[in-house]
């Protein structure tokens, strides 16, 4: 019983009042700081972190911790509220949150992401309890060949996150590669795209991106519709605690979407993110109802923030064990470990329990911390959707401004998310959705590096893909995948053709 | 031959040539080959592919199912000029006016925007919104945004 021991010893040091003091306080700040556009959860660290250098390690982490979740939850309900992701992994939150906002259930579908965070965050504690070691070794497992398969199976997997045209949803994935590609090329240090504009030698914001094809490019779709017809939000808004059905529903898909979480998070680069596109992706398939995805499936808010929020958790494991950060955030967490005298690594574990098991525990307390918080704020924030239009919408634009603005404090930034906006608006016109976009823009650079490591390993030979087990079976599944979504488009073009020649 | 959707014949083009940009634009970089791939290997093969991708669906509004032709529809260029124009009004004019003008301005400008626009309202909000957001980024998050002409 070392789980139990352990996990016992963990709550020793995170359940002290202090320290609950500590993940509340955290907790508060993140979601009140997350919910301001631009401002994620990175942003948000990064700015608390010089208040916490007089606490000890443990209460530092375990607030930095609450930090972490109260951030990316409030990412989760700028999503659903205003359709602007705050972070890379509620993108996916936003597709039918965001809709099922507009049908006056966001009450519900911020409760259902609270609750649905809250039980893979449960579930991504124990598993990180009990499987840390396990699967550190299979992320050592993965090489360039297995990352670029990974990846090439999650820009398939985007492609069935668009309802639309299959050839648009294509389309918009190498669009967004391409994006990825204005950037200082990682192996030989050649700035690309970048019209000697130095702000474009560290690529594009992804915030600006998201922000500008998301939530202006939506504005100005409104504003364009005669102000009867605009009704953005349904005025009554209905239920704000989910129904039996509502929970029926969505319980089976948070679990699926907690055990895919579990497993991608474990990746370097993007776990949490992948985790949330392919538990959507899955969702979408197994749906009696598929064609409801993108317009409010409670199941596409549920599995994709369940996936996140446990994808979040086991993203620890790498960082913990082997010392290596999974993303921006886990790099600011281990710096803040090492400024507080702790170094990562594998000898944290026994070098100092109390602090690693505590840790671990804290994770949870922070869930359940975010819990407690926000579903009382449930009301407070549905409530901001009844203000009207004309009064609604400038505020988004002056909150975004300002959050674009200081991402990192360049006007440069502002003039981007302006051309975006009418990047997002063309888009809109002309029947794009620009989900796989974002998608493969995060994914680009890292899947370019990884495929030319491993051209670089196999000189050349792009069988690498295909004899590497892993890979393998990876493509295998895009393969599979892929023609699951062509083949009814064929099929029903073929009738189409076949009625018109009768 | 008849275009039998505008939406899809416009998209095809600007996909054909967004891609030809980058793949001509990559060719300035090196290529490599496939045993050491170069800085352009990657961009030049996507453009390839955005390009192939918009030539199907350019050949695709030929043969689309729609009866009205699939029209773009009206651009609200009211709304679109007015967000866009005060974003750009915003980046230009914060380092030189400072927030406490150049914020409310582009508050003034966004509200423009709508089609119910009154004088009150965007008055309103420019007055609320500069508040607040006075508030909340540069007294509670002591962002560093410069305030007054420079």
């Amino acid at each position: 019983m070392d789980l139990l021991n352990n996990l016992a010893l963990g709550f020793q040091t995170s359940l002290s009042l202090a320290n609950l003091g500590y993940a509340f306080l955290g907790a508060l700040l993140g979601t009140l700081i997350g919910v301001l556009p631009g401002l994620g959860p990175i942003a948000t660290i990064a700015m608390l972190l010089p208040s916490m250098y007089s606490l000890e390690p443990t209460s530092a982490l375990i607030m930095l911790a609450g930090i972490f979740y109260g951030a990316q939850y409030g990412g989760s309900t700028t999503a659903i509220l205003i359709n602007v992701p705050g972070e890379a992994s509620s993108v996916v939150t936003a597709l039918d949150g965001y809709q099922m906002a507009r049908k006056g259930r966001a009450g519900t579908a911020l409760a259902v992401s609270a609750l649905g965070s809250f039980f893979a965050g449960t579930i991504g504690t124990m598993v990180v309890a009990a499987f840390a070691p396990p699967l550190a070794a299979l992320a050592f497992e993965f090489g360039a060949p297995e990352y670029c398969a990974l990846m090439f199976l999650g820009l398939v997997g985007a492609v069935v996150l668009a309802s639309g045209s299959l050839d648009k949803a294509l389309a918009m994935v190498v669009l967004g590669l391409l994006l990825g590609q204005v950037n200082t090329d990682v192996i030989t240090a050649v700035p690309r795209f970048s019209f000697d504009i130095p702000e474009l030698m560290d690529g594009i914001n992804f915030v600006i991106i998201a922000m500008g094809v998301f939530s202006f490019g939506e504005i100005i779709a409104n504003l364009g519709k005669p102000p009867e017809h605009r009704e953005v939000f349904v005025k009554n808004v209905t239920g704000l605690w989910p129904s039996k059905k509502d929970f029926k529903e969505a319980s089976p898909a948070a679990v699926r979407g907690t055990l895919i979480g579990c497993l991608l998070g474990v990746l370097p680069g993007a776990g949490p993110i992948l985790a949330s596109f392919t538990s959507y992706s899955l969702e979408k398939k197994l749906a009696k109802h598929p064609e409801e995805f993108g317009k409010g499936a409670i199941q596409g808010v549920a599995a994709p923030e369940a996936a996140n929020n446990s994808g979040a958790q086991t993203a620890f494991i790498p960082m913990l064990t082997l010392g290596i950060p999974t993303s921006a955030i886990m790099a600011l967490m281990i710096g803040a470990m090492t400024l507080m005298g702790i170094q990562p690594g594998p000898q944290v574990i026994s070098s100092n329990p109390s602090l690693f098991w505590g840790l671990i525990t804290s994770m949870w307390v922070g869930n359940l911390m975010l819990v407690i918080l926000n579903l009382p704020l449930i009301g407070i924030w549905v409530k901001l959707l009844t203000v009207p239009y004309r009064f609604l919408f400038p505020a988004i634009m002056a909150f975004c401004a300002i959050g674009v603005y200081s991402l990192s404090n360049s006007t440069f930034d502002v003039y981007c998310t302006a051309m975006f906006a009418v990047i997002g608006y063309v888009f809109h016109k002309l029947g794009f959705e620009p989900a796989p976009l974002i998608l493969g823009f995060i994914l680009g650079p890292m899947m370019e590096e990884n495929l030319r490591r491993s051209l670089l390993m196999s000189r050349g030979d792009w069988t690498i893909f295909i004899t590497r087990p892993i890979a393998a079976i990876m493509i295998a599944v895009a393969v599979v995948l892929m023609a699951a979504i062509a083949l009814p488009i064929i099929r029903k073009k073929r009738e189409e053709v076949f009625v018109e020649e009768e | 031959m008849k275009i039998r959707s505008q939406k899809d014949f416009v998209s095809g083009i600007a996909l054909i040539a967004v891609g030809a940009i980058f793949a001509i634009g990559a060719t300035n970089y090196s290529f490599g080959s496939s045993i050491r791939p170069g800085p352009g290997y990657f961009p030049f093969g996507l453009g390839i592919i955005l390009s192939i991708l918009g030539l199907s669906i350019l050949l695709g509004a030929f043969t689309a199912k729609s009866k009205d032709g699939d029209p773009i529809g009206a651009i609200p260029w009211r709304a679109l000029i007015c967000i866009v124009g005060a974003l750009v009004f915003f980046g230009y004019f914060l380092p030189r006016l400072g927030f406490l003008i150049s914020f409310p301005i582009m508050i003034a400008i966004t509200s423009a925007g709508g089609s119910e626009f009154t004088w009150k309202d965007a008055l309103l909000n420019a007055f609320i919104l500069t508040a607040l957001s006075y508030a909340i980024f540069i007294h509670g998050l002591q962002l560093s945004i410069p305030l007054w002409p420079a």
